[in-house]
């Protein structure tokens, strides 16, 4: 028995001497780590990608022919791949100039040919981003004529109708618009997949990382791509871990094991921001959260009871308690920003006016309603708060939390009451959100106009949409803007949509890295510009 | 009477061999029909969750279009029995399908991450049994003593304590404070592929590889989920072992080895525990099989990518192949342990041959 203790503590002595010293310090000066919960990536082909970390580690390893400047992102759209470009007078096609000397990751030369590969093998695929592209009237009948190469160096776009140029541009800068080495891609194509089936996991592009590994849900890998045509990158490689837990992320940051950590809570952010060693960067993202009332329901579809959920909602009190931090209040559908964006906000918790709305409309007891909302904490957070001050305003809410994917279900098929969730602009121009929230050209359930959250809604908006739809082909920018101003401005006071906050994604960093662009409301993260 | 001592030697071995074979016939056709009842019984739930698996591959956005050509080309639009028996035939032609979460074959993804939990369960229960099993008779031997007590309360502590705290705490302690062992994840990023994948188990990959440096990195990477793990393990193992040596103890023969003059050493560790390795072994490989389904909560705190993980992402996103196929691993898992649990059962235990 002596023996056995004596052994087995000798053992436990050797594991732990031999497991202290494995730790190391920090990290190396040209090597970036990073925590951040990546089990969202589905695909890795910009013709499918279309969550978040896809987008990310996309931004990074591929270029697009019109692109956002990291170092100015309030500069709008800027000269990318596409050195230049003209439009037509008739506003319909668009001539781009190829930038020259730039390579692919493979070290194959970038000409126009992989420009209108990479842009028609979005159209073909039919991916889910591919309306990004289809809605300027491509097809897979047309596209050999509307997306063009004349030349290595020219390529000519011709829509289906005169569209604002920034809202074409805008669209060209989304991921879907990423340029694909076209040989590297057509070397690994299967039975005419234009190199779907390789581009899943893999990638071949212009950008400023080649993805050296991915591991899903685990890890990925990027080595700085030595030909990146812009700059060359400090760092030398990118390692992404998946880390869901914020105290892990945080822990491994004061540790010095990573560099950035990107899901921290409110509570860790707190507890990191006494530390000298480490930084919080602040950014606003694009994501809105609101809370909508299905119009095909009585009496969610009274106008006052609309209005009394409104005002029945501590917007405040949200953003001070429980978001502190994470989310600013915002009350416009156009995230700021964007291209007209709106900064009124008119309501805050009045449960007074929202008692007296509910009585006006002959409800002042009896609404009884499900909130359908997300299982996650940030968003069950919010619709409890929520419910406390629907009760107090006489409204019975009774939250039914669901995963991601069986909320949208119900909600798609208009069978909700109330859903609570977030809408993330899909490109960076405006049209993104106004084409959901306000525009809905046909409000019949055959229609199956899932895509648009106005029409789940079941929101029949015959001006609103005609108004969203000449906005989107004002060729004038600064009337354009005005534009939206209007219909948010409308939207505010007849939508059944209670719009409460905007994403402020806040990012624990290492004091000595310097650069991190998170991407705004318009972008993604850019590694290339980090230094240490 | 040579002859015939020959001939009935040799009908009870041919009997024997016969039965032999009916056994494992017997057994072949209980074990497929567990499988089918198990891929059934997974294939319905997959199917009657309120989650529509077409969402998970085109996402919130998609237009009517797209979704509905997805839902064909998932062959969804077919009758349930037609989608069922596909699905069987391809699980038995060895294709489990894609992910839908990680675009490759489910196979490849399971090759991947069970190893990551094989390699943790199996630490763990090393851990467990090791401290448990003795933990267990010091405190049958030491009944209502301090020893006793003090067992106990560590069980019941092992089994009250959430796995999700208790691990965070040893993160903040071990990791966090006294450096004594490396944060999450399986390796440092810098040790990842570093050495060639052979089995998946890296504190093997790395020992093949004759590489020390990433067997050390793995091993202080372990050590702590693996603690977290056993603690629970050893909570159950050292009550069983308690309880089983308690009513051993009991027994007569414990009373004859004593007045033999045997020490008390040897009633002990050799006739009593000897009698109580044959339940022991039982509780031991459903321990073990506990831990090989795969501890979500650990796993989320220690970034360890394995099955439990796996299985739990793919539900949440009806990501029905993965989980199906994560499935047919852990009921392979159990029914190899019960079989395992079973040989060693007639090991010990002479009058079960």
């Amino acid at each position: 028995m002596t023996k056995f203790t004596s052994a087995f503590a000798a053992g436990m002595l050797a594991v732990v001497t031999m497991t202290s010293t494995a730790a190391l310090a920090a990290t190396p000066k040209d090597t970036l780590v990073v925590a951040a919960a990546i089990d969202d990536i589905v695909s890795l082909d910009p013709a499918e990608a279309f969550e978040f970390s896809g987008g990310d580690l996309l931004q990074n390893t591929y270029d697009r022919l019109v692109e956002f400047d990291p170092k100015n992102l309030s500069a709008g759209y800027q000269p990318g791949l596409a050195a230049s470009w003209t439009v037509s007078e008739d506003g319909k096609t668009y001539t781009l100039t190829m930038r020259d000397g730039v390579t692919f990751q493979s070290g194959n030369p970038f000409t126009a040919e992989d420009a209108e590969f990479s842009l028609r093998r979005a159209v073909l695929l039919e991916k889910t981003p591919s309306f990004i592209l289809t809605q300027f009237g491509f097809t897979k009948d047309n596209i050999n004529d509307t997306i063009k190469a004349t030349d290595a160096k020219t390529l000519v776009i011709v829509t289906d109708k005169k569209y604002a140029q920034s809202f074409v541009l805008n669209c060209l800068s989304a991921t879907i618009g990423s340029i694909v080495d076209k040989k590297t891609a057509l070397s690994h194509e299967k039975d005419g997949d234009m190199g779907y089936g390789w581009l899943k996991t893999n990638t071949a592009g212009t950008g400023a990382y080649a993805l050296k590994s991915w591991k899903a849900n685990e890890s990925y890998v990027l080595e700085a791509n030595a030909n990146f045509w812009r700059a060359k990158p400090a760092m030398k490689r990118v390692f992404v871990r998946h880390v869901s837990e914020s105290a892990s992320q945080r822990l491994q940051l004061e540790k010095g094991d990573i560099d950035v950590a990107r899901n921290l809570t409110p509570d860790d952010i707190a507890a990191i921001s006494g530390n000298a060693d480490l930084k919080v960067d602040e950014d606003l993202r694009g994501r809105i959260v609101y809370m909508s009332l299905n119009q095909k329901k009585a009496p969610l579809n009274d106008p006052k009871v609309v209005e009394a959920f409104k005002w029945a909602v501590d917007y405040e009190g949200m953003t001070k308690t429980i978001l502190r931090g994470q989310y600013t209040v915002h009350q416009a559908f156009l995230p700021l920003t964007y291209l007209g964006e709106l900064k009124d906000k008119p309501y805050k918790l009045d449960i007074a006016k929202a008692k007296a709305l509910l009585a006006e409309a002959g409800h002042a007891s009896d609404v009884a309603v499900k909130i359908n909302v997300r299982n996650e904490p940030t968003y069950m957070a919010i619709a409890q708060a929520i419910q406390g001050t629907l009760t107090q305003a006489g409204i019975n809410a009774e939250l039914t939390p669901m995963t991601g994917k069986q909320s949208l279900g119900e909600y798609r098929a208009r069978e909700h009451d109330v859903y609570l969730g977030a809408w993330g602009p899909d490109y960076p121009d405006p049209h993104t959100n106004a084409d959901t929230f306000a525009h809905n050209p046909n409000n019949s359930d055959e229609a199956k106009l899932t895509g648009k959250l106005a029409w789940r809604n079941g929101w029949d908006i015959p001006e609103m949409t005609k108004a969203t739809a000449a906005a989107v082909e004002e060729a004038d920018s600064a009337k354009r803007a005005e534009m939206y101003r209007a219909i948010q401005r409308e939207h505010q006071q007849t939508s059944p949509f209670v719009i409460m906050f905007q994403k402020i994604e806040q990012t624990g960093l290492r004091k000595n890295v310097e650069g991190l662009v998170t991407g705004s409301a318009i972008s993604s993260v850019h590694y290339w510009t980090v230094t240490k | 009477m040579s002859l015939t001592g020959t001939t009935s030697g040799g009908r009870r071995a041919w009997l024997s061999s016969r039965s032999g074979i009916l056994k494992g016939g017997r057994l072949l056709v209980s074990l497929a029909v567990t499988m089918l009842g198990l891929l059934l019984i997974t294939f319905l739930i997959g199917r009657v969750m309120p989650i529509d698996p077409v969402l998970a591959v085109v996402g919130e956005r998609a237009t009517k279009e797209v979704y509905e050509a997805t839902r064909a080309a998932m062959g969804l639009d077919d009758p349930l029995y037609i989608q069922f028996w596909n699905y069987i035939t391809e699980v038995l032609r060895g294709d489990f399908g894609m992910s839908l979460l990680t675009s490759r074959p489910v196979i490849e993804d399971i090759a991947r991450v069970f190893p990551a939990t094989l390699e943790l369960a199996t630490v763990a229960t090393f851990l467990g049994v090791a401290i448990g099993v003795p933990a267990g008779v010091v405190a049958a031997v030491n009944q209502g003593r301090w020893p006793d007590h003090l067992v106990r309360l560590l069980g019941l502590f092992g089994y009250s304590m959430p796995v999700f705290w208790l691990g965070l705490m040893g993160l903040l302690v071990f990791y966090g404070k006294l450096d004594w062992v490396a944060g999450p994840g399986r390796l440092d990023v810098f040790f990842e592929d570093v050495v060639p994948q052979v089995t998946g188990v890296i504190l093997i990959d790395s020992l093949l590889a004759g590489d020390t440096e990433v067997f050390a990195n793995a091993l202080s990477h372990i050590v702590l989920p693996a603690s977290v793990l056993g603690y629970y393990s050893l909570a159950y193992v050292s009550r069983m072992t308690r309880s089983f040596m308690l009513e051993q103890l009991a027994q007569e023969y414990v009373t004859t080895a004593r007045v033999k003059g045997l020490s008390e050493a040897r009633v002990i560790w050799r006739h009593a525990l000897g009698n109580v390795m044959v339940p022991l072994i039982t509780v031991i490989a459903l321990s073990y099989a506990n831990l090989l389904e795969g501890s979500v909560l650990t796993e989320i705190v220690f970034a360890w990518p394995g099955i439990g993980f796996y299985i739990t992402n793919a539900l949440l996103a009806a990501d029905m192949s993965a989980v199906l196929g994560g499935t047919v691993v852990v009921g392979i898992v159990f029914i190899g342990l019960n079989l395992l649990s079973d040989v060693l059962y007639r090991f010990v235990d002479p009058r079960a041959r």
